[in-house]
């Protein structure tokens, strides 16, 4: 995991929000809070941001990884780690 | 000779704003086509025909505000001989059975794909041909965002420009690059058009000021937002005798079945617990008739289920348009029709069955984190049914106690139409129907007609 995939993830995370919930700001967010309790995103926006997150990447999150996700920098993390 | 006139889309609906037509003089309408889109306090509704025939005049300009009733096109009925296919062709006939309007009932199939005319009409605006694009919508259908994307990925190319139309000519625009100028405060007559005739496009609307995401028109109705559901819900309270219950439900069987079902899927074909909750309620509700329906000079219980759904809108308000015939709708099509639907609330775009049909509306707070909710009921419908945060609680199952998770389910329901008994019933039906969710999702039949009614 590199510095540069950890901003590409922020970034796209940056970019899928911004459509799925154009108020928010990551920039707010900490990092290690609720992301959806921070962003005020209900189930359907978590599930857009994950089927935004497979259109951009081809990355396929199963449903048991969602809890990894649950924080700004776990998904960061998260997407960083598996991106080639 | 028809006409086509202002519909009233809401109890408190006096009058609206015209703010788009989709169709023109000369141009085939079919019943159910969407015609215009009318701006309500609340959200921008898209308006249907209710007959086939010929626009043959337009009697309202766009940006016009006019009482509920008034005129707004003429609509010369065709003779059923002289009925020829709508411009998409190869398009059926839209469904046009009795009843109120589906929840998809305005599109079109070709070639596998589902154009709505709305989106057919952008298409042509900005000039994408829509039978190259990948659906991004439920099964694989064109969205308008597809088409504005393709749009955008194409303007890298120039357009061939033709001449100005000339001076003193009326100007001429489609509906769509009139809106965006509006938006964009651009004047139209100094545009050069790419279309036919020299007609301006939207495509051709320079972008003087980028197009405000949040967009200025939703800023301005969120005072509007708040007093439509001031009225509605002092209304609710002032006339229907509310009586309220409550059950907590465990969903450990039916959440279990939905992982299990959700495990080797892509992401794009899962189903969220919402779902099954909405389904749920919905063959609930079809079964009690006291509970579905409206209140209006009497009771009028409906005889299909038109489910509202409470959708929290950004920045603040509430909408609850309706998915019709939701427990009719496998899982799989219930889960696209609220994704779609989550998305055009929010957008501030709704059609106009969605937004007068609801016979019976759900409220779910659990992404909140509350644990229960009690509805104030929608007039002039007759219930409100509210789900909780689920929740893992100590419950006691076989006769022991087991950790499982529970979700707090309410009814607000109109003691006019309905008692506790019956509305106990329906709860317990609920809980039952969650308690086996396979029976929530029997397997489809290969050929799956709209109009067909089992």
């Amino acid at each position: 995991m590199t510095d540069t995939a950890e901003q590409c993830a922020r970034e796209l995370l940056a970019r899928l929000l911004a459509d799925i919930a154009p108020e928010v700001d990551l920039a707010d967010a900490r990092p290690d809070g609720q992301l959806q309790e921070e962003l005020g995103l209900d189930s359907m926006d978590f599930l857009n941001l994950m089927i935004g997150v497979h259109e951009a990447t081809g990355l396929e999150v199963p449903e048991r990884d969602y809890p990894q996700l649950s924080t700004l920098e776990g998904a960061i993390g998260y997407l960083a780690s598996r991106s080639s | 000779m028809g006409e086509f006139c202002m519909p009233s889309l809401g109890a408190d609906m006096d009058e609206g704003t015209l703010i788009e037509w989709f169709v023109a003089p000369g141009d085939l309408v079919r019943r159910g086509d969407i015609v215009a889109v009318v701006d309500t306090e609340k959200s921008d509704i898209e308006v249907e025909v209710f007959e086939d025939g010929t626009v043959t005049e337009l009697l309202v300009d766009v940006g016009a505000t006019v009482p509920v009733g008034t005129p707004l096109a003429r609509i010369e009925a065709t003779p059923r001989s002289r009925v020829t296919p709508s411009p998409a062709p190869a398009a059926p006939a839209a469904p046009a059975a009795s009843g109120p309007p589906r929840g998809v009932p305005t599109t079109s199939r070709t070639a596998g794909r589902v154009l709505s005319p709305l989106v057919r009409h952008l298409a042509e605006d900005l000039r994408v041909d829509a039978s190259d694009l990948r659906g991004s919508g439920p099964g694989g259908v064109v969205t308008r965002r597809d088409v504005e994307r393709a749009a955008r990925a194409s303007q890298g190319a120039p357009a061939p420009r033709r001449p100005p139309a000339g001076a003193g000519t009326r100007l001429r625009a489609s509906p769509y690059a009139r809106r965006l100028a509006g938006e964009r405060g651009v004047d139209l007559h100094g545009v050069v058009g790419s279309g036919p005739g020299g007609a301006v496009l939207a495509t051709d609307v320079p972008i003087a000021a980028p197009p405000d995401r949040a967009g200025s028109r939703t800023v301005d109705r969120d005072g509007d937002v708040r007093g439509a559901i001031a009225r509605s819900m002092a209304r609710s309270k002032r006339e229907i005798p509310h009586y309220y219950l409550q059950t907590t439900i465990d969903l450990g069987p039916a959440l279990d079945w939905l992982r299990r079902r959700n495990e080797d899927r892509p992401v794009t074909e899962r189903v969220l617990p919402a779902v099954l909750l909405l389904k749920a309620t919905a063959v609930a509700a079809a079964e009690h008739p006291a509970l579905n329906g409206r209140w209006e000079d009497g009771h009028r219980p409906a005889s299909n289920v038109h489910l509202g759904v409470a959708i929290a809108l950004r920045g603040g308000g509430i909408v609850a348009p309706g998915i019709a015939d939701a427990d009719r709708l496998p899982l799989d099509e219930l889960m696209a029709a609220l994704r779609d639907l989550s998305a055009r609330a929010r957008a501030g775009r709704l059609r106009q069955g969605e937004w007068t049909g609801p016979t019976i509306t759900v409220t779910n707070l659990g992404d909140l984190g509350v644990d229960a909710v009690w509805g104030v009921i929608n007039p002039p419908q007759l219930a409100m049914v509210g789900f909780g945060a689920v929740r893992d609680a100590v419950l006691a199952v076989d006769g022991l106690p087991a950790v499982r998770p529970a979700v707090i389910t309410s009814l607000a329901a109109d003691h006019r139409t309905s008692d506790g008994m019956q509305g106990a019933a329906f709860l317990g039906r609920i809980a039952r129907l969650l308690g086996s969710p396979e029976s929530l999702d029997p397997p489809t039949p290969d050929h799956h007609d709209d109009g067909a009614i089992p």
